[in-house]
């Protein structure tokens, strides 16, 4: 019974919103309405299971003192002094507990919650996302090697492309005659973007759906029921 | 040297290199141009086609992480729609977007001398949960999806929102995307259920995979593929903003990355060449 409700649940939720998307006509478009009302309810509780969920796993791994705790307590910290001033002064212009906080945001030039995410998280989410070009270049350098001639093409290709989307592009291929402009690299690298890239695109995009048709029917039909967790 | 130490080595070389190449030209700009492509033309055209007056909705579908490449769209996108007397509705399907979307208003709202009117002009909905189920629940009824706008007021009461029923209102959306839930699901309710055109903005590495929404049927109408795009757009409004000046440090890193790809053949090659000479001595 336990396994069975949320098969049978799954089956009747899949078909149903199958069946609607060909009939959009009472009562399939009033069920599928509800459907996804739903769908958003219960994916706004899925935020608060993911903080508590985040919240639970952080403290296990401070009590546990594993390594790195001290990484993990920052993170708590952090968390813990958000939702604080979040609480108490609210956001932009949603009042907190404490309403808007005016002596405070006039001190610091913003409410406190404003303040430190524009201050402290924004920088330091671009700045993470900024590392990733130290590891680009550090792997170009070890990893990018012609070995043989699909490497080769893929060197060339790569080449093209990286140099096109420079400034320097225009510059560097402005002598070519404008009967040659396919030799241009701004031309070039957009010949390349979409004709070859598009049709390898469009095939990983055409073999990515089926896979997910194909998932999604093993799903509603109770093949596949992973999902419900519990091993086999 | 140990073989490790030397890689050790020479990965903080590469980075000291990069940090540098990275640095001068922000402080010594190059001054380099851009060229404008069909792509970014295509969005462009769009939004310049848009008569004044209309209802457009610009979703900002990212969190700080990507605002080096998708802020400047984004900006250059408002200040173009304002430009043009369009009427903006910003709504978030990423929980930071909202914030993200009020720092753009507030930095175009400079070069207008604060005369935009949020509720006339434009208004923040802010985030929704639920991704391309939330965009179809739009497609309904956009109240019933956001009863109250960022601020706690209600959508009745904004008066640009009068005679917005549904998405199918607005004259376009242009999604400004870091990932999933963003564009793709955009094109797949707005254009290809509602028949609204679509544009987008999207960091350059996942750029590549949007161009097969670019095509005959316009599933996608023009696209901004990372900070190339966001300048070529600024040139097409006619100023060098942010994206323009973060061009000339990204265009040197590329070229330094070329020539590390060169240093490392060359390596491997001698390397090689090496390990030949050595079998053929023993041979």
């Amino acid at each position: 019974m336990k396994r069975n409700i949320p098969l049978i649940l799954a089956f009747i939720s899949g078909m149903l919103v199958i069946i609607s998307e060909f009939i959009p006509h009472y009562p399939f478009g009033l069920i599928e309405e509800t459907l996804t009302g739903w769908f958003m309810i219960v994916s706004s509780f899925a935020i608060l299971l993911g903080q508590i969920s985040l919240i639970s796993a952080n403290i296990n791994r401070v009590v546990e003192k594993s390594q790195n705790w001290q990484y993990y307590l920052a993170g708590l910290i952090s968390f813990a002094v958000m939702v604080t001033v979040g609480l108490l002064w609210g956001m932009e212009n949603t009042p907190g507990i404490l309403g808007q906080g005016a002596s405070i945001a006039a001190k610091l030039g913003s409410k406190p919650f404003d303040y430190i995410f524009e201050y402290a998280y924004m920088p330091l989410a671009s700045t993470m996302f900024a590392l990733l070009a130290f590891y680009i270049a550090s792997a170009a350098y070890r990893a990018f090697i012609i070995r043989n001639f699909e490497s080769n093409l893929l060197m060339i290709t790569a080449v093209i492309v990286i140099l096109g989307r420079t400034s320097f592009a225009t510059a560097l291929t402005s002598w070519i005659p404008k009967s040659l402009t396919l030799l241009h690299l701004p031309e070039l690298t957009d010949f390349i973007m979409q004709y070859p890239n598009t049709a390898a695109q469009r095939a990983i995009m055409i073999s990515a759906a089926l896979g997910v048709i194909g998932s999604s029917l093993r799903i509603i039909l109770g093949i596949e029921r992973s999902y419900l967790g519990g091993g086999k | 040297m140990t073989s490790i130490n030397r890689t050790v080595l020479e990965r903080r070389i590469v980075f000291l290199v990069l940090a540098i190449a990275v640095a001068l030209p922000l402080v010594f700009p190059l001054g380099l141009k851009t060229q404008v492509t069909p792509l970014t033309e295509k969005a462009y055209d769009l939004v310049e086609s848009t008569p004044a007056g209309s209802v457009v909705l610009l979703s900002f579908d990212y969190d700080p992480s990507t605002v080096t490449e998708l802020q400047p769209m984004a900006q250059a996108v408002i200040e173009h729609a304002w430009k043009k007397g369009h009427r903006i509705i910003a709504t978030a399907m990423w929980p930071q977007g909202s914030q993200m979307a009020d720092m753009a208003f507030a930095d175009v709202q400079g070069k207008f001398d604060n005369s935009k009117v949020y509720g006339l002009d434009y208004v923040n909905l802010g985030y929704k949960v639920g991704g391309m189920v939330t965009m179809q629940a739009m497609g309904r009824s956009m109240e019933a999806v956001y009863p109250k706008d960022m601020s706690g007021l209600d959508y009745k009461d904004i008066p640009m929102l009068t005679g917005i029923k549904s998405l199918q209102n607005v004259k376009y959306v242009f999604s400004f995307s870091a990932g999933d839930p963003g564009l793709t699901h955009w094109i797949m309710v707005a254009k290809d259920k509602y028949d609204i055109p679509v544009a987008g903005g999207t960091t350059a590495v996942s750029a590549p995979g949007f161009l097969p929404f670019v095509n005959d049927q316009m599933q996608l109408h023009g696209l901004l593929g990372g900070l190339k795009a966001a300048a070529e757009y600024e040139f097409l409004l006619g100023y060098e903003g942010a994206a323009s000046l973060n061009m000339n440090p990204q265009s040197v890193a590329h070229v330094l990355i070329l020539i590390l790809i060169a240093i490392g053949n060359v390596k491997a090659w001698r390397k090689r060449k090496s390990v030949q000479q050595e079998a053929s001595k023993n041979a």
